[in-house]
């Protein structure tokens, strides 16, 4: 993946797809402390109208997160970064997963050499995060 | 159900949390976060941190369940069975590192209601052992009406 640098204001950052299984889920759960079982248990996800297991929103922003470092090459380089999350990824129980795809615009820089990166993140052809927007601090 | 707006620019006392190198690992491999400066100690103090650092979304480990208190106090009238993350936002002043003990204090910026729907805005300052800021964290959550429009 070419670095952030290498990159002009406008230009598309280089698309990554990462796939999201059920023991994704299970492992985020643990990992971040957030156990809500619509994101494990499909049965309370369709009890309370969703249209299965879906991804923890966090799990996806930590995705977008890492794949924004990544391109800064720099697993600290970013300063801020805000998201809304816009649609549920729903993931099924196989082996294949769900498959979000990330993507995005590399933005201006500031005077202090720091960058804004716009993200998309899709499922399924739709969006899954809006206005994600990261800055990141120069190299 | 509205939400009780007293609670709008309220503060909770801090939480603090002991942050650890295995905590981190752990986070890091949930996230596919395969860089060594999360997960070898030796790794990341040659690139010049303190000890091994957290992912970006790290302090979610600690904010959430801070502002969770807040959420889930029967006077603020919130039903977390109907509730949904709307925004998450970070404004990071420095990586987390192993080691770190950090302290969140958790305020309500905003209460409105949209559509019938409760918008809660939480922020959470945290802090570190010298009081100096490291993040601070914004969250958005929904609280989905009633179907059967039961807050008329």
């Amino acid at each position: 993946m070419s670095a952030l640098s290498d990159l002009a204001s406008g230009e598309a950052l280089p698309a990554r797809t990462v796939t999201i299984t059920r023991a994704d889920l299970v492992r985020y759960a643990a990992a971040s402390g957030d156990q809500n079982p619509i994101h494990w248990n499909e049965r309370v996800a369709l009890e309370v109208g969703l249209p299965g297991v879906i991804a923890h929103g966090m799990f996806t922003m930590a995705l977008a997160a890492r794949y924004v470092t990544d391109l800064a090459e720099d697993p600290t380089a970013v300063v801020s970064f805000s998201t809304r999350f816009t649609r549920p990824v729903v993931v099924p129980d196989d082996d294949t997963g769900a498959t979000v795809e990330f993507g995005g615009k590399a933005g201006d820089t500031a005077d202090d050499g720091s960058r804004t990166v716009t993200v998309t993140a899709t499922h399924e052809g739709k969006g899954v995060l809006g206005k994600a927007v990261a800055t990141v601090r120069p190299a | 159900m509205p939400l009780d707006e007293s609670f709008v620019g309220r503060s909770w006392p801090a939480e603090t949390y002991e942050v650890s190198l295995e905590k981190i690992r752990e986070f890091a491999v949930a996230v596919g976060a395969d860089d060594p400066v999360h997960h070898d100690r030796d790794a990341a103090r040659s690139a010049g941190h303190p000890d091994v650092v957290a992912p970006t979304t790290f302090p979610v480990v600690f904010t959430w369940p801070a502002t969770r208190r807040v959420v889930d106090d029967p006077a603020l009238g919130l039903d977390f069975t109907r509730v949904i993350h709307r925004d998450q936002g970070f404004e990071v002043r420095r990586p987390v590192h192993a080691g770190d003990v950090v302290s969140s204090v958790v305020s309500v910026d905003e209460i409105r209601e949209l559509a019938g729907n409760d918008v809660i805005t939480f922020r959470c300052d945290v802090t570190d052992a010298d009081g100096e800021t490291v993040a601070t964290t914004r969250a958005t959550l929904v609280g989905r009406a009633e179907p059967d429009g039961g807050d008329a």
